[in-house]
């Protein structure tokens, strides 16, 4: 098929489009879980809310493990120093996460009161926790993270958790935090009626206000400063995966990619139109269209940080040269080339059914359908 | 060098957060398979109670289901977190195997899974049986990825180490697809799965019947479970023995472990029945023997033989002197010595380069090791024995103890008599657990049995593991002992109500607990 260097690209952008996925679904459903005690004022407006998500979260969150398998496959230093490296903040997105699957399950199966409203507050951690530590995760990518590898390749990490939680890397978890509970409003606004409605399309609105102020605020930060590691020498974008193979330093510009390829400021320029258009668009009931802005403002912010950051994956700040680039990070050749034709062949099927059963299950979830469903419904 | 603290805590957070979720896997198999034949029943005959069945025991499956799901995510996780040498080495197979599972299978079974639950009212008959079966369809294939990345990990194919990434490399996914012990272990984990499903419903229903509750509702999953289980129980049964026999072929030190084969003998072998296997000695006292029987079983001949332990050790040393060669041409090559010579060597003895890795745990100095160390190396190639010799028993025990419990149940099914066996209803209700043994027994026995290693001749454990603290660790384990201690708590209290709630939780008005007690018993049939 392709080159080696075409393959490297050819899956960052696959990569980007996984974790693209993930945020535009995972994303409404844990902004949705954070709002669930909020939007929801009694316990039948809890089960309204909670079944907007009810028969599709499951399928959604298969994007969260389909963004962890494919970052193991492709680039599997990435993954090893990531996940080992983080070990606490990866360990309690876990825990956080653990609430989700049983929580949805098992809240409605018993009448008693105390027994659902503490699986309400179940569901809001399972919805809070994990984009807060996610958004500093990405805060910490621009960053960089204290790690190094050895002479066999065997990453170490150098800080604590504790170091994460720099203030930017916290302004990002407040953004990561925000954009869910902006988009899941917005889904939320496409999805109920009434008081609910009301209440989720005045988040969007005010929720959206502050998102755009704050990714400027952001924006600013990381252009005026954060370094930005540069590649001074390399074994070459074609060569076997070894990162000891190259020289790095701190002198590169932000938006040297953006320079060299203006396309690429389409990204930024759909964050700040898409997040302000949505809210917008859902202060004025107009529930769909503002779903679509949402989807793509978030989405150009994703994108606005991986064109940033390209070919960085992770970058290294006590030890520079250790830092992970899509040219020395990837799986082989021919793991990639297998690794695409599945994905081909695999992702429309998966893109063609799970629309097939969002149009099976939508509509607007009400509270005649919950007093109807009381046995069969979450 | 990786701290024994960091690597044996490393492995006792795995192997309990890999059985405990294991508790959940094997019922989710067996259950999704019955739903759909449970279902196919109520669409081909009309027959409103099929409906009901599948609804119930899908309420059973849901709340098994979501467990599932909780615990399947630390696995994905973990590898990362706590094995991120073994990430880096092996991600180049390993990785992909587990992203296929989830293109293929976890979207497929996570996506219809909501449709089961939420869709009767929404699509036709038709549709919904065919949502039923293509989420049996994607736990099914969960599974087939599952153990094509285990299978791999003990029968390592498809692969070579390249010195320039330091890691292993794919050479031929087809190699690593078709490997056959995959093949063999697949079939024999999902049936064991099935096998599960099927004596959870029996016993359930035996339970239904002892109380006189619901008859005709228990009799038909009874009958259905007692047919779909002894099938399964067959078919484990039968790929156990196949398992025996690949073993025998790629994994000898396994099945000599198992079996307490210290010595070589002049074939065919005799099987030991029990003994008390003593690693020391490496002897088995009080053994009780069966001549012939292990020959045949692990050879399928009577001229082959199976080797013992000692001599597995000895060749061991073979591989080990061998790897240190490899390893020292690896360091050359490293340092920048290009010649053909050192290249040559390289490639002569790279196959043993993971059995040089060995001694990392004794010496830095791997290459230039002396006899002592490479002597201590190959006696750690030999697992455990006394573990594996009685775990294996206690698995082939429950296996056969079901087949009892499968065939009678059909045979009874058949002569329609077999809500009148009380003794046969009581015995199924109290085998609940015994697939539960039977699944985590076997795990127990394909993992520990392939230690030292994470790969098999290829990457040792001690190896394998993230550069963490014992803090770190400590702190993990007690997240996983806490969460998972209270949700076990809830998962068997909310099964346990819904048991004892029977149909009725359906709310149909058609059931126990809903019409005065002579309307039961004149419906009953």
């Amino acid at each position: 098929m392709f080159d080696y260097e075409t393959m490297r690209v050819i899956w960052w952008v696959i990569t980007g489009a996984v974790a693209t996925g993930f945020v535009l679904t995972v994303g409404f459903d844990f902004g949705i879980g954070a709002l669930l005690p909020f939007v929801g004022r009694n316990d039948v407006e809890r089960r309204v809310v909670i079944n907007t998500i009810g028969p599709t979260w499951d399928g959604n969150q298969v994007w969260l493990i389909l963004l962890g398998g494919a970052i193991f496959a492709v680039w599997p230093a990435v993954y090893a120093t990531l996940f080992s490296g983080l070990y606490i903040a990866m360990l309690l997105v876990l825990y956080a996460l653990f609430f989700r699957p049983v929580g949805f399950d098992y809240r409605s199966k018993l009448e008693s009161p105390r027994w659902r409203n503490a699986w309400d507050w179940g569901l809001f951690i399972g919805g809070a926790v994990p984009p807060v530590l996610m958004g500093v995760l990405v805060g910490n990518l621009l960053v960089g993270l204290p790690f190094h590898l050895d002479g066999s390749l065997r990453t170490f990490y150098d800080g604590s958790f504790f170091g994460l939680l720099m203030p930017f890397p916290l302004l990002c978890g407040v953004i990561g935090l925000l954009a869910c509970v902006f988009h899941g409003a917005v889904y939320l606004s496409c999805r109920t009626e009434g008081a609910i409605e009301q209440r989720a399309r005045r988040i969007a609105a005010i929720g959206g206000v502050v998102l755009v102020v704050l990714i400027v605020l952001a924006a600013a930060w990381v252009i005026l400063g954060i370094p930005r590691p540069e590649i001074l020498t390399m074994a070459g974008s074609g060569a076997p995966s070894n990162p000891m193979a190259k020289t790095v330093d701190f002198s590169g510009s932000w938006l040297a990619n953006f320079q060299a390829h203006p396309r690429m400021f389409v990204a930024p320029a759909l964050a700040l139109l898409g997040v302000p258009a949505a809210a917008a668009l859902a202060g004025a009931g107009r529930a769909a269209a503002a779903f679509a802005a949402s989807a793509v403002g978030i989405g150009g912010l994703l994108w606005t940080v991986g064109f940033g950051l390209f070919p960085f994956m992770l970058i290294s700040t006590t030890d520079p040269r250790s830092s992970l680039t899509i040219w020395d990070a990837s799986a082989s050749h021919r793991n990639l080339q297998w690794s695409l034709a599945i994905t081909l062949v695999f992702l429309p099927i998966v893109l063609l059914y799970t629309q097939w059963a969002y149009r099976v299950i939508w509509g607007k979830v009400t509270a005649a359908d919950i007093a109807k469903g009381e046995h069969t419904l979450y | 060098m990786i701290g024994e603290d960091i690597v044996d805590l490393s492995r006792l957070q795995f192997g309990l957060t890999a059985l405990y979720h294991f508790l959940f896997v094997p019922l989710t198999l067996g259950l999704a398979l019955l739903l759909a034949i449970m279902e196919s029943v109520y669409v081909m005959t009309g027959k409103e109670v099929y409906k009901d069945m599948t609804r119930f025991w899908g309420k059973l499956f849901g709340i098994n289901f979501a467990m599932g799901v909780t615990t399947g995510i630390t696995l994905e996780f973990q590898f990362g977190t706590n094995w991120s040498y073994y990430s880096h080495y092996v991600g180049d197979i390993f990785g992909p195997i587990l992203a296929s599972e989830g293109l293929m299978s976890f979207f497929l079974e996570s996506t219809f899974v909501g449709l089961f639950f939420f869709g009767w009212d929404r699509m036709s008959r038709v549709q919904h049986l065919s949502v039923t079966w293509l989420l049996a369809l994607g736990t099914n294939t969960s599974a087939l990825w599952i153990l094509i990345a285990n299978a791999w990990m003990q029968h390592p194919v498809g692969t070579e180490f390249n010195y320039e990434t330091l890691r292993m490399e794919l050479t031929s996914f087809a190699d690593v697809f078709f490997n056959p012990v995959a093949q063999v272990k697949f079939v024999h984990t999902v049936a064991a799965g099935y096998v599960t499903g099927a004596m959870f419903v029996l016993g359930i229903s035996s339970w239904y019947l002892l109380k006189g509750r619901d008859k005709g509702f228990a009799r038909r999953s009874f009958s259905i479970a007692a047919a779909f289980g002894l099938a399964s129980v067959l078919s484990v049964i039968v790929l156990g023995d196949e398992s025996g026999y690949t073993d025998g072929e790629v994994q000898k030190v396994k099945l000599a472990a198992i079996e307490a084969a210290w010595e070589t003998e002049k074939p065919p072998a005799a099987f030991t029945v029990v003994g008390f296997p003593d690693q020391e000695r490496q002897e088995t006292r009080y053994a009780l023997r069966i001549p012939y029987v292990l020959g045949l079983i692990a050879t399928r001949s009577i001229d082959e033989e199976v080797k013992g332990l000692k001599e597995l050790r000895e060749s061991s040393l073979a591989h080990i002197r061998s790897g240190q060669i490899a390893y020292g041409a690896l360091e050359r090559i490293r340092a920048g010595d290009a010649s053909a010579a050192v290249k040559a060597d390289f490639e002569a003895h790279k196959a043993d380069l993971g059995f040089a890795l060995l001694l990392a745990k004794y010496t830095e100095g791997i290459a230039g090791a002396g006899e002592d160390l490479v002597q201590k190396a190959a006696t750690d190639t030999i697992p455990g024995v006394a573990p594996l010799f009685w775990t294996f028993r206690i698995m082939v025990a429950s296996g056969f103890a079901m087949l009892f419990i499968f065939v009678m149940a059909f045979y009874y099914c058949a002569k329609r008599v077999a809500d009148h066996k009380r003794w046969l209803l009581k015995l199924a209700v109290w085998s609940i657990p015994l697939p539960w043994i039977a699944a985590e027994t076997g795990w127990f026995v394909a993992e520990y049995g392939r230690q030292p290693w994470t790969i098999s001749g290829v990457l040792p454990t001690h190896l394998s593991t993230s550069s963490l603290s014992a803090g770190d660790l400590w702190f993990s384990i007690a997240g996983f002992a806490f969460f998972y201690t209270a949700l076990l708590v809830i998962e068997l209290y909310l099964m346990l109500k819904y048991v004892k709630l029977g149909p009725s939780s359906l709310h149909t008005g058609r059931y126990h607990f809903e019409r005065p007690a002579a309307a039961l018993s004149s419906s009953a049939a």
